[in-house]
């Protein structure tokens, strides 16, 4: 029987991180409790916040469950945490830049050649552009679980567009607003900064030649995307406008908004939907949602695209492996994160571990996202581990596997009062002219007893996450 | 050999269009295979935009025209110097690794018949090889226009066994990439004198790499490898991709188009 | 401003005013309806009414004969039918999700309940002599979104945009059900002046919820003239059309103001303001009421175009 890390009580007692929620949870009876969720459910409702965290897809209007649990870091926690994740932004750009220019990772022979330059997401279109800063990912999303005290591991990288970011912003705008008393008693490191610095992050990779404030713009697909509610959330808290396709054009060698007083120039985008769908003229031809010319206006270095086209050639669950690699090659560091360790099914001897082990292990689809098209090993049934069996032969290349984590547990309230419910963790880094990290992120939690999947399409919730100060 | 070109693509739309946003490879290459002596591009009631080196070593130039306009006229025209390496693309500045040039894309995708055929490709090394498949889509696709369109895969030019020169040069490079050998699409000129193949003088040709020589022209429609009497724009992974005129039109109902060609060597 | 921001705010606007329309539709038609001394009894009235409302052909393809509860369905809840009030109610919704950020938490609760509690209607069983309850459920929810706008919006170029589209849509409702009345419901010219005519001049400033206003205007004896003179040229009716034209030419000033730049929807504003002046309502039936209110849609809706090119379409240099 695995036994997994209590983020709150270990043998000796209450962890100190959460030494004061141990006497807020005592004292608070059952009754105020289920008050105190129903309100914070209609806060929730009433701003309107519903949609799918991570692309998960679903009905616009589903509410997340909302855990009013908080998950809580100490400030040493935190330190490292943030060491490690701003070292990871800063390995994951440093690769970006290295593969649309010189490829010095791939001539040292430090990784594969087919794996980056035949990866889907990589775009003959940006290489040998540079943008401003030499930035790509400008907010790098680092998905990390826990498994003891000191035991943090990457799960994955998202240096796309990684949403939920409203959601640690909205978690912790309620829990201020329904436990004040909490927020007094406890030095909590504020995260409200952060759609400020984004802004700032954003003008900071104006294109040179930009003058006067840049004018920055959130790219949506639009009001049906399931995320639309974090994309309007953005704009209105950054104070910038939220733009379809259809309200950008290109003209001479500018990007402009459609405005009721005429074209207004665009300098930086933050576009929120796929490299495939940007620029018709470029990518898919069939694309309404994009802006024809846009490619060429920023590859003559008149737009910053945020994030980069073919950024996502460092996220890619595949090249993930190699991150530790690029953080040694780039950094001349060590590590501060560890990887989970990953077979690649690609790999002959890789692949012979992983279907003889099955039956420990959690297989996933290379492209893959949102926990479907994946096996967890120790939960499945002998039936649907040979169904998987037969889906990883016919396609290797299509999976990885890592070995069932521990995931760590944080106490949730469920029905019967409150229990340790399993939770991952991720943070916001962003990358302009400076890195910067709010203390905080969004946490997910597996509501379902014994559950290892967090997805909100599999039962799963949010928490507020806490960093302490000093 | 000193070439002249004189190339007007004009776009007739049935309704007045709003914006048109093109994207141009029409400037020949900077290489050692080929020297500009003069050349310009005109759009007409076009704004320039703007203009950039690629990662495959292509002058890109952005443009665009302001509505309402039912006609629109690209005319290039100038003079090139040409001189033949033996196909041997020679000074081309490029950033894109050749790794990449082994991607599949839609019009190159191999069925059963293309990967038969790169099967049955021979040669003693990889340049014999290349030579081989060229001569091999000579042989399987017959250059017959009419028959085929802009949107014809290669495994589609190859059931019909005919088809232009751009279906020749998909069929090349899906064949080069099934034996390893990265391969890319090129557009350019051709001129062709009174002896020379009916071809259009816009034209089409692959191009296959070859460890230690480089990038190699391959013309099957010619059966040969480029000289001097081609002139090299640009290229990429398919036709789409090394379009000489890329554009959208915001407001199109019917857009007809019409191209007139011409390259001239003259008197030095 | 995003051209579409302010187009999602001018649709919003218009479409909660013709959801307010519709429902005043349905209201003038079942008061007449139960007047049945008119010489094609009651049927004339509500085809009347669909064909004022532009709706006449769509309601005679899915439901044949305009009986009452066709109609209520038709003009109520029926969302294949683009100008029920469940349509317009939706779309100002939609539009209003859009643009959430450019509205205040109050106009979108007020907007996001209109939505909610109309979804609940159309599940609820319906049961006859509900028509009442529907359309004072919509007067009730229009004015709440309304009052929100007035109470809690920014007067920015947002609330012109959104008072642009409230006062064009009015104009052309009171317009038409001025017209419908004149021209329409009327079987014959001799009723002009009868019981049947006052009759249904009362129920139009009822639905109008103008009737008491009119007594205070205007006073004594209801008459062609007066109603006339009271919907189209006295600048304290509410939902008259010279104070909807007045409101249009308001608003398009301060964006004049606000954008520095005059556009030709200034110009089409001033010219229907101008049409109006200074006339009276005897010029105005000498050209005939009818005509005149054909004019006056017309060149309402040449604003309504001007407004489009000048700022909405996103088209404009």
């Amino acid at each position: 029987m695995t036994t997994f890390f209590n983020e709150m009580m270990t043998g000796g007692g209450v962890r100190p991180p959460y030494a004061q929620l141990q006497d807020w949870v005592n004292q608070m009876p059952a009754d105020l409790r289920n008050l105190k969720q129903a309100e914070a459910e209609a806060l929730f409702r009433r701003i309107g916040i519903t949609f799918a965290v991570y692309g998960e897809g679903g009905d616009p209007d589903r509410l997340i469950p909302f855990d009013m649990f908080p998950r809580v870091f100490s400030a040493q926690e935190w330190f490292r945490l943030e060491r490690g994740i701003k070292q990871r932004a800063r390995a994951l750009n440093a690769f970006l830049a290295d593969v649309y220019d010189r490829g010095e990772i791939v001539r040292a022979g430090r990784i594969p050649a087919r794996l980056v330059y035949l990866n889907e997401a990589y775009e003959k279109a940006v290489a040998g552009i540079r943008p401003p800063k030499g930035v790509y990912s400008h907010i790098v999303g680092v998905d990390l679980v826990r498994t003891g005290p000191d035991e943090f591991y990457v799960l994955e990288d998202n240096c796309r567009t990684p949403s939920g970011v409203s959601y640690m912003l909205e978690n912790r705008e309620i829990m201020m607003r329904m436990f004040p008393d909490l927020f007094r008693q406890n030095r909590i490191q504020p995260v409200e900064a952060y759609p400020e610095l984004l802004r700032r992050t954003l003008a900071s990779v104006a294109p040179d030649g930009c003058a006067g404030d840049p004018v920055i713009a959130i790219l949506t697909p639009g009001h049906y995307n399931s995320a639309y509610y974090e994309h309007s959330f953005l704009a209105d808290m950054m104070g910038v406008e939220l733009v379809e396709g259809q309200d950008l054009f290109v003209e001479g060698k500018h990007v402009w908004m459609r405005t009721t007083q005429g074209p207004k120039r665009v300098d930086v985008i933050y576009r929120r939907i796929d490299d495939a769908f940007l620029d018709p003229l470029c990518f898919r031809p069939d694309s309404m949602l994009g802006v024809p010319g846009l490619m060429d206006v920023y590859r003559s270095g008149r737009v910053a695209i945020c994030s980069a086209p073919g950024a996502g050639v460092a996220d890619d669950k595949a090249v993930y492996t190699y991150v530790p690699e690029m953080v040694r090659f780039y950094l001349g560091e060590d590590p501060i994160l560890q990887n989970v360790p990953t077979w690649q099914c690609a790999k002959a001897d890789d692949l012979g571990h992983v279907l003889d082990n099955l039956a420990d292990l959690v297989v996933k689809e290379v492209h893959g996202s949102g926990g479907y098209g994946m096996l967890v090993g120790p939960k499945s049934t002998r039936e649907q581990i040979e169904t998987f069996r037969a889906k990883i032969m016919a396609d290797p290349d299509n999976y990885i596997a890592q070995p069932t984590l521990a995931l760590s547990t944080v106490p949730s309230f469920v029905e019967e009062g409150v229990a340790p419910r399993h939770v991952d963790l991720r943070p916001y880094c962003l990358v302009g002219e400076r890195i910067e990290l709010v203390p905080g992120g969004l946490t997910r939690v597996a509501l379902r007893e014994g559950s290892l999947v967090v997805n909100s399409s599999q039962g799963g919730g949010v928490k507020d996450t806490w960093v302490l100060a000093e | 050999m000193r070439l002249t070109v004189d190339h007007v693509t004009s776009y007739h739309y049935d309704h007045p269009v709003r914006l048109v946003v093109q994207s141009h490879r029409l400037t020949p290459t900077t290489c050692q295979n080929q020297s500009v002596l003069d050349w310009s591009v005109q759009v007409s009631d076009g704004i320039e935009g703007g203009g950039f080196r690629d990662g495959a070593g292509d002058w890109v130039q952005a443009w665009t025209v302001r509505g309402p306009v039912s006609r629109i006229d690209v005319t290039v025209r100038g003079t090139v110097e040409t001189h033949d390496a033996s196909g041997i693309l020679r000074g081309n500045r490029e950033i894109i690794p050749v790794t990449a040039w082994l991607d599949e894309t839609a019009p190159t995708r191999p069925d059963a018949a293309l990967r038969d055929l790169a099967a049955a490709g021979t040669g003693a090394d990889a340049l014999a090889l290349a030579h081989d498949l060229s001569a091999r889509v000579a042989g399987a696709i017959a250059y017959r226009p009419g028959v085929t369109h802009a949107h014809t895969t290669a495994a589609e030019a190859l059931a019909l066994g005919e088809g232009v020169c751009q279906d020749q040069a998909h069929a090349l490079i899906a064949l080069a990439r099934l034996r390893d050998l990265p391969a890319r699409y090129v557009s350019g000129y051709l001129f062709a004198d009174a002896e020379g193949a009916p071809h259009e003088a816009a034209h089409a040709w692959a191009e296959i790499w070859i460890d230690e020589l480089g990038w190699i022209g391959f013309d099957p429609a010619n059966r040969c490898c480029p000289d001097e009497r081609y002139i090299r724009l640009g290229c990429g992974a398919d036709a789409r991709a090394a379009a000489p005129i890329r554009g959208i039109a915001r407001g199109v109902t019917h857009e007809v188009m019409e191209i007139a060609v011409a390259v001239a060597a003259t008197q030095q | 401003m995003l051209s579409r921001t302010a187009d999602n705010l001018y649709w919003l606007a218009r479409y909660m005013e013709r959801a307010e329309t519709v429902a005043r539709l349905l209201e003038v038609g079942e008061r007449m309806a139960l007047l049945p001394n008119s010489e094609q009894g009651y049927r004339n009235e509500w085809e009347a009414l669909l064909q004022a409302g532009g709706m006449a052909d769509a309601f005679a393809r899915k439901y044949g004969d305009p009986v009452q509860r066709n109609i209520e369905s038709h003009l109520f809840y029926d969302t294949e039918n683009p100008s029920s009030v469940a349509s317009c109610i939706g779309r100002a919704r939609e539009n209003g999700r859009i643009v959430r950020t450019a509205l205040t938490t109050q106009v979108w609760d007020a907007l996001n309940t209109a939505y909610q509690e109309l979804r609940e209607l159309q599940r609820a069983p319906r049961h006859d002599g509900s028509l009442d309850q529907l359309t004072e459920w919509t007067r009730r929810h229009t004015a709440m979104v309304r009052g929100a706008i007035d109470a809690t919006l920014l007067r920015n170029d947002g609330w012109d945009f959104l008072n642009l589209g409230y006062y064009l849509e009015r104009a052309d409702a009171t317009a038409r059900l001025l017209d419908v009345k004149y021209y329409v419901l009327l079987p014959h010219v001799d009723f002009v002046g009868s019981g049947l005519d006052n009759f249904q001049w009362r129920m139009l400033l009822r639905a109008m919820g103008l009737h008491r206003a009119f007594h205070w205007a205007e006073g004594g004896e209801i008459t062609a003239t007066k109603i006339a003179n009271f919907l189209i040229l006295n600048d304290k009716t509410p939902r008259g059309l010279i104070t909807c034209v007045d409101g249009i030419n308001r608003h398009l000033d301060r964006l004049r103001q606000a954008y520095g730049v005059s556009t030709p929807a200034q110009a089409a504003g001033r010219a229907l303001l101008a049409g109006m002046s200074g006339i009276t309502v005897t010029e105005i039936f000498d050209e005939g009421l009818h005509e005149f209110l054909t004019r006056f849609i017309r060149e309402a809706g040449d604003v309504g175009q001007q407004i489009h090119d000048s700022y909405l379409s996103g088209d404009m240099r």
